[in-house]
């Protein structure tokens, strides 16, 4: 089974380019340059050496002794929550500002719902001194306001999301409607493994540099370059599709996606898209979303910003579907637990996506010389508020 | 032969509106084509509501999120539809998100807008790939003209591709923007008209995007065979009464 992106942009069933005619010289642009430009040997060198030292990686990939102990097998946390600004994303955004730049684009725009993106954004937008536009749902803008803030400090203007239910989704309509208002220019930084091809590829090459670390590091530690499970949280994906790029052809490798249940799967509150979903076209892309019986796409939830996106990447559909990874649905409570746990036993406060890839130690049985690798996609500093609120501190 | 093809063949310029199934009230879906066919528009464009509508400015998402919220669905649109054919001769599109027709059935959305008497489609979401591959046979056996899109933007090649896989007319957006009026067309546009006109393609042009009076009708339809009207319909169904259509359309052809 190949579990990449075909000529036609599809895994398997999912994917592909499902954008208005407004929208095809620029995905066509990018779709016949990116395999190109990424391939250079200038434009490997200038993200490889922006990642090290800029972002700081490689990320550790630390033996948690203590969880080991409780759980009575092997786990290792690969730590993206040590990279700069706190998360996984920006690996992604320096690629992909490497490319804008490639491409002679001054304008970047981008979505985000938690901020996270938004803020990884804004960074390399700094960094390169390009203008930034950021869209944000208004009801995130209210509930994310620190990180609004450190973005406008990074220079960027972060511009509200009213239609819709003014959320990710929208912000996300948004940002392509400005795509199609300025087709010239301008270079819209995706940041998950989502939208039209070959967005969903392009970014989980930028964040396969995970799975390609995990080998290098285990080989030192274990002497072997192949853990038993890799688990990861998937929203719209990008984290878990870094965690196991380079893992999807092996099948001795199990693959773990956590789904957010919110308050759990059926309660109407819910982001599990594998369970609840079906196939449909969302922002582009042919895959599983959450919908009506009419088609009208409707509005996940989770208390996690970051896992309450509609659908999931083509290639988590096609991993779903192809029963190539397991698909793990954890509620809220299970997650915010399996945080605060790691907080107490090894003195890492993650952000609750990763909670939610944490929360699956207690749902499934390893055995004592299994190599578990779960990755820790971002730090929970973003998500002081919630923990308290929810812990009542 | 196909009603839309008919009205092509009239000489005279064409003038092509939208509006928002289900909006400003569910049930008024009927009473606005009748009005539109008695104030002499040429054809009309019915729009299927979507909660995500990519290609649309800020008057037709409103609109379309009013419709859903009034309780419009695929199935109750082809309700209010199927006696359409008694009482309106002038060609009917439907013009909709690629996702709810998914979920319908392609087929079976095709074949209920066949028995309806629907004439053609606008999907802007779908790809011209995918329409040719597995869609194309699909339209031919009921009848449907799939009308395609075309920007600033599209090069020559990609134009003239759409023009030989299209029967009836290209659907010309005015400039590189989503959905909504303004106020005239500047010089890039009438290159844009210009050149376009100078490629003689095969099938007419119909300009949409940017038309809400009388003078952009005028000039879009300088060179080219049409004019949508759209956001500036939804405008005036959103401050008036729909009993006033005949005024905003005697506006327009003035």
């Amino acid at each position: 089974m190949n579990y990449h992106v075909n000529e036609q942009g599809f895994y398997g069933d999912f994917g592909g380019a499902f954008i208005p005619e407004m929208l095809y010289p620029n995905v066509e642009e990018l779709r016949q340059i990116y395999g190109k430009i990424i391939a250079t040997e200038s434009f490997q060198n200038e993200f490889q050496q922006l990642l090290k030292d800029y972002v700081g990686r490689p990320t550790p990939l630390y033996f948690a002794e203590r969880l080991s102990d409780k759980y009575q097998t092997k786990i290792y946390l690969k730590r993206e929550d040590l990279c700069h600004t706190g998360a996984h994303k920006i690996n992604n955004t320096i690629g992909q500002i490497l490319l804008a730049k490639e491409l002679g684009k001054t304008r970047i725009i981008a979505e985000t719902g938690a901020g996270q993106h938004g803020v990884a954004t804004a960074t390399v937008c700094a960094l390169m001194g390009l203008q930034c536009i950021v869209y944000m749902g208004e009801i995130d803008i209210q509930r994310q306001a620190p990180n609004v803030a450190r973005m406008k400090m990074l220079g960027a203007e972060v511009r509200p999301a009213t239609s819709g239910s003014k959320t990710l989704k929208d912000a996300t309509n948004e940002a392509i409607r400005d795509w199609i208002n300025n087709p010239i220019d301008t270079f819209y930084i995706i940041g998950s493994v989502v939208g039209p091809h070959p967005y969903p590829d392009l970014v989980a090459q930028f964040q396969s540099v995970i799975s390609k670390e995990i080998q290098s590091q285990l080989l030192e530690k274990e002497g072997k370059e192949n853990p038993d499970y890799v688990i990861a949280c998937v929203g719209g994906g990008s984290n878990a599709a870094g965690a196991f790029y380079h893992f999807l052809e092996n099948e001795n490798v199990a693959l773990i996606a956590a789904e957010a249940a919110g308050k759990g799967i059926y309660s109407g509150e819910s982001a599990a898209t594998s369970i609840l979903g079906k196939t449909g076209v969302i922002h582009g892309s042919k895959t599983l979303l959450m919908q009506s019986e009419d088609g009208q796409i409707t509005e996940p939830y989770s208390i996690s910003a970051g896992l309450d996106y509609p659908g999931i990447g083509p290639l988590h559909a096609h991993l779903f579907a192809s029963k190539r990874a397991e698909f793990i649905a954890i509620t809220d409570e299970e997650a915010m637990k399996a945080g605060l746990q790691l907080c107490k036993m090894e003195g890492i406060i993650p952000a609750i996506e990763s909670a939610h890839a944490l929360a699956v130690l207690d749902q499934k049985q390893f055995d004592r010389n299994d190599i578990v690798v779960i990755n820790l996609s971002g730090r929970g500093d973003k998500d002081l508020n919630t923990y308290i609120d929810y812990f009542n501190f | 032969m196909n009603r839309i093809n008919i009205k092509l063949q009239e000489d005279k310029k064409i003038l092509s509106i939208y509006f928002t199934a289900g909006y400003p009230n569910l049930n008024d879906t009927v009473s606005i084509i009748q009005k539109l066919e008695k104030s002499g528009v040429d054809m009309i464009e019915i729009g299927l509501p979507f909660s995500d509508p990519l290609a649309d400015g800020p008057t037709i998402q409103e609109s379309s999120s009013k419709a859903l919220e009034n309780g419009m669905t695929t199935k109750l649109l082809f309700e209010q539809l199927a006696h359409i054919r008694e009482t309106v001769q002038i060609p009917l599109i439907i013009m909709g998100y690629f996702n709810p027709i998914l979920q319908f059935g392609m087929e079976k959305f095709c074949e209920q807008c066949a028995q309806i008497g629907i004439d053609g489609l606008i999907i802007p979401d779908l790809p011209l790939e995918i329409f040719e591959q597995q869609y194309q046979s699909l339209f031919e056996k009921y009848n449907l003209k799939n009308i395609r899109l075309i920007t600033p933007q599209t090069s020559e090649e990609r134009i003239r591709k759409i023009d030989a896989l299209s029967d009836s007319f290209i659907y010309m957006v005015s400039s590189s923007s989503t959905t909504g009026g303004q106020s005239s067309f500047g010089e890039s546009q009438q290159n844009y008209f210009n050149r376009i006109t100078q490629m003689q393609l095969k099938n007419p042009q119909i300009i949409g995007f940017g038309i809400s009076n009388q003078e952009t009708f005028s000039q879009a339809t300088k060179q080219q065979k049409g004019g949508i009207i759209g956001s500036a319909f939804i405008q005036h169904l959103n401050q008036n009464k729909i009993e006033t259509i005949p005024d905003f359309v005697a506006k327009i052809l003035c």
